[in-house]
């Protein structure tokens, strides 16, 4: 085997400058998808950072079918006492969860004592709710975060409005009864509005929604849970599903719905779409190796005819003319891999150290941090060693069956 | 005892819409260890008849048998393994693998056709290139050799597997008179010293005072037999 390893980097130095060129050409291919897959991977995890970070947390869990009502925002889909606790007991028993946060949502009227407008309200424990979007906080355009008798109002609702911070407002709001509450509030900040769920919400304490709602004990409608790792999302969903997904009311209907962020978020399908980029350019570069490799090995069966005709003439078996070729066009490959994976990373460590920023969502100057596993670069140098050796498939194959007659006649 | 039995051999070729015979009932028994060659004209069909017993070609009507076997019922791996088993062969061009050394390429049928061990392998391709005077040049690649040279060097290719047979198709025709008197005399002293039957294809009447046994070619049909000497 090794006598044909020779053959085959002989063969291939025979025409250095189209060999280099090909090998050139599966390393660009390499570079550029992992490049492509570091930085698309970086921006999409910095965007998921954003979203779950400012807003959303890294899942939800809800009343059986309050997400689909969520437009309306239902105040008789709660989450009872009961269940709390219950709800307390199982997150807690996850060392994957770094902190979760009790939500009521609901919808109501803003008043200044001059103006009334409609505003959706997200009812939160400050501390707790930074802990699940730590984010939350940049999104403020001006004045304080949030305490109790305090609100924080949309920039939008505020510019309309003309609302400042430390003005007093009231917050009117029908509870689940039907019964009309309302409560005078301070608005402690402006919060800059974006895309999303709850993204042009206005935020009030929890216990001064309770006081709205005119609710004796906590009820909640919303959980959002942060955890350690994103990467743990899906074992911990799965968790949730077989603990918390099955659990029955009396009335033998599930209780609970848990949403992962990317069923809440728009955002989730431009994520999507950075993987089908991803994988767009991974069909390019398989493309370019395999066009690039049967080219060149067409190419040399056809030139060496004469030479093919003569191995067989010989006495060297079909196969065995068939693996020369195959060897050809893999080491082609392993050399474009092994290359094009070395450039990669150090373009990816080029990029990741010029400290390249961006602007996304809530904040500017967001640095880039391209990376990329040792698993994600073997895989594309296996994907092109393979793509190479189906290349050469063909080619060889047509050497080794010429009839030796014909081939030292055509010479 | 024969190592080529021929009988009524006819070689046709397709040309278009046209048949062309290359051979028309060739019969003749060639005996092991000797010296032979075909000799005729351009187009006689010295090639054809040398490519068929090489099993490079298919005979169309006929019996052709070589070193015991009916080589016309061999499929085209059969023919490969038996091309490699049995024959030995010295082009017109030379045929040498470009990429590969002088030594390498007496060694290549030793290690693509017949596996043998290394230690083994040296030992052979050494004596061989001693024998054809070519030890100094061993490190040398084929564009690095003259033509004489490389007929030798191709010459010890064909005799690495120590086969039955050695074929040579016109093997002198790329040379000047004085390398191609060289040439042929090496091969028959190949032959006498390792007891391998050559066949070899020549329109050059001047070397066949060199051959044990000459048969001319005209036309696709042995129109003639020349017994000298060492064939009996």
């Amino acid at each position: 085997m090794i006598k044909i390893f020779k053959i085959a980097l002989r063969n291939l130095y025979r025409q250095k400058r189209r060999t280099y060129l090909t090998m050139s050409i599966v390393a660009f291919g390499v570079l550029a998808v992992l490049l492509f897959t570091a930085v698309a991977g970086s921006f999409k995890n910095m965007m998921i950072g954003q979203i779950t970070d400012s807003m959303l947390g890294h899942l939800q869990i809800h009343k059986k079918g309050y997400v689909n009502s969520l437009d309306s925002l239902p105040l008789n889909m709660m989450i009872t006492i009961e269940q709390i606790e219950k709800l307390q007991e199982v997150l807690d028993g996850i060392p994957e969860i770094e902190a979760y946060s009790f939500r009521i949502l609901l919808g109501g009227m803003l008043s200044n004592y001059v103006e009334t407008t409609n505003i959706r309200l997200a009812a939160i424990d400050p501390e707790n709710e930074t802990s699940v979007t730590p984010l939350l906080k940049d999104r403020l355009l001006g004045g304080n975060f949030l305490v109790k008798g305090e609100m924080l109002v949309p920039d939008l609702i505020a510019k309309g409005f003309g609302a400042k911070v430390a003005d007093d407002i009231v917050i009117i709001a029908n509870n689940a009864e039907g019964s009309v509450n309302g409560k005078s509030l301070k608005i402690s900040g402006i919060m800059e509005s974006v895309v999303g769920p709850t993204g042009k919400y206005g935020y009030i304490d929890i216990e001064d929604a309770l006081d709205i709602l005119r609710m004796e004990q906590m009820e909640i409608n919303e959980v959002a849970v942060r955890l350690k790792r994103i990467e743990d999302l899906e074992r911990v969903v799965a968790h949730l599903q077989s603990t918390l997904g099955t659990m029955q009311n009396k009335e033998g209907k599930l209780v609970f719905e848990i949403h992962t962020w990317d069923k809440l978020s728009p955002f989730s399908s431009i994520a999507n779409m950075i993987d089908v980029l991803a994988l767009f350019i991974k069909v390019i570069l398989v493309a370019i190796v395999l066009i690039s490799i049967m080219n060149v090995m067409v190419m040399a069966v056809y030139e060496r005819v004469k030479e093919i005709g003569t191995l067989a003439a010989i006495g060297t078996l079909p196969w065995k003319i068939r693996i020369i070729f195959v060897c050809e066009g893999l080491f082609m490959g392993i050399f474009g891999a092994v290359v094009g994976s070395i450039v990669g990373v150090g373009a990816i460590l080029a990029v990741k150290f010029s400290h390249f920023t961006i602007t996304f969502g809530r904040s500017d100057n967001i640095l880039l941090n391209p990376d990329i596993s040792l698993m994600q670069i073997s895989l594309t140098a296996l994907v092109v060693v393979i793509v190479s050796i189906i290349a050469v498939i063909e080619p060889a194959y047509k050497a080794s069956k010429l009839e030796p007659i014909e081939a030292l006649r055509k010479g | 005892m024969s190592i080529i039995i021929a009988q009524d051999v006819h070689k046709v070729y397709r040309m278009g819409e046209v048949n062309v015979p290359a051979l028309r009932g060739v019969s003749f028994k060639i005996e092991s260890g000797v010296f032979a060659s075909f000799v005729g004209p351009s187009g006689s069909g010295k090639t054809t008849l040398l490519n068929l017993i090489g099993c490079l070609d298919q005979l169309t009507d006929g019996q052709l048998t070589v070193a015991d076997q009916d080589v016309s019922a061999l499929n085209y791996t059969e023919r490969a393994r038996f091309r490699g088993d049995h024959i030995g062969f010295i082009f017109q061009d030379f045929n040498l693998i470009p990429v590969l050394t002088v030594y390498e390429n007496v060694e290549y049928p030793l290690v693509m056709v017949k596996n043998v061990p290394k230690n083994r392998r040296k030992e052979k391709v050494l004596s061989l290139l001693e024998a054809v005077g070519m030890s100094d040049q061993r490190d040398k690649f084929p564009n690095q050799i003259s033509g004489g040279q490389k007929q030798r060097l191709a010459t010890a290719r064909a005799l690495t597997t120590d086969p039955k047979l050695v074929l040579a198709d016109e093997p002198t025709a790329n040379l000047d008179s004085a390398t191609a008197y060289k040439i042929i005399e090496l091969m028959r002293k190949l032959s006498r010293e390792i007891g391998t039957t050559f066949v070899f294809s020549t329109h050059d009447t001047k070397i066949i005072s060199e051959v044990d046994t000459v048969y001319t070619l005209e036309d696709g049909m042995i129109t003639g037999t020349l017994i000298q000497k060492g064939a009996e």
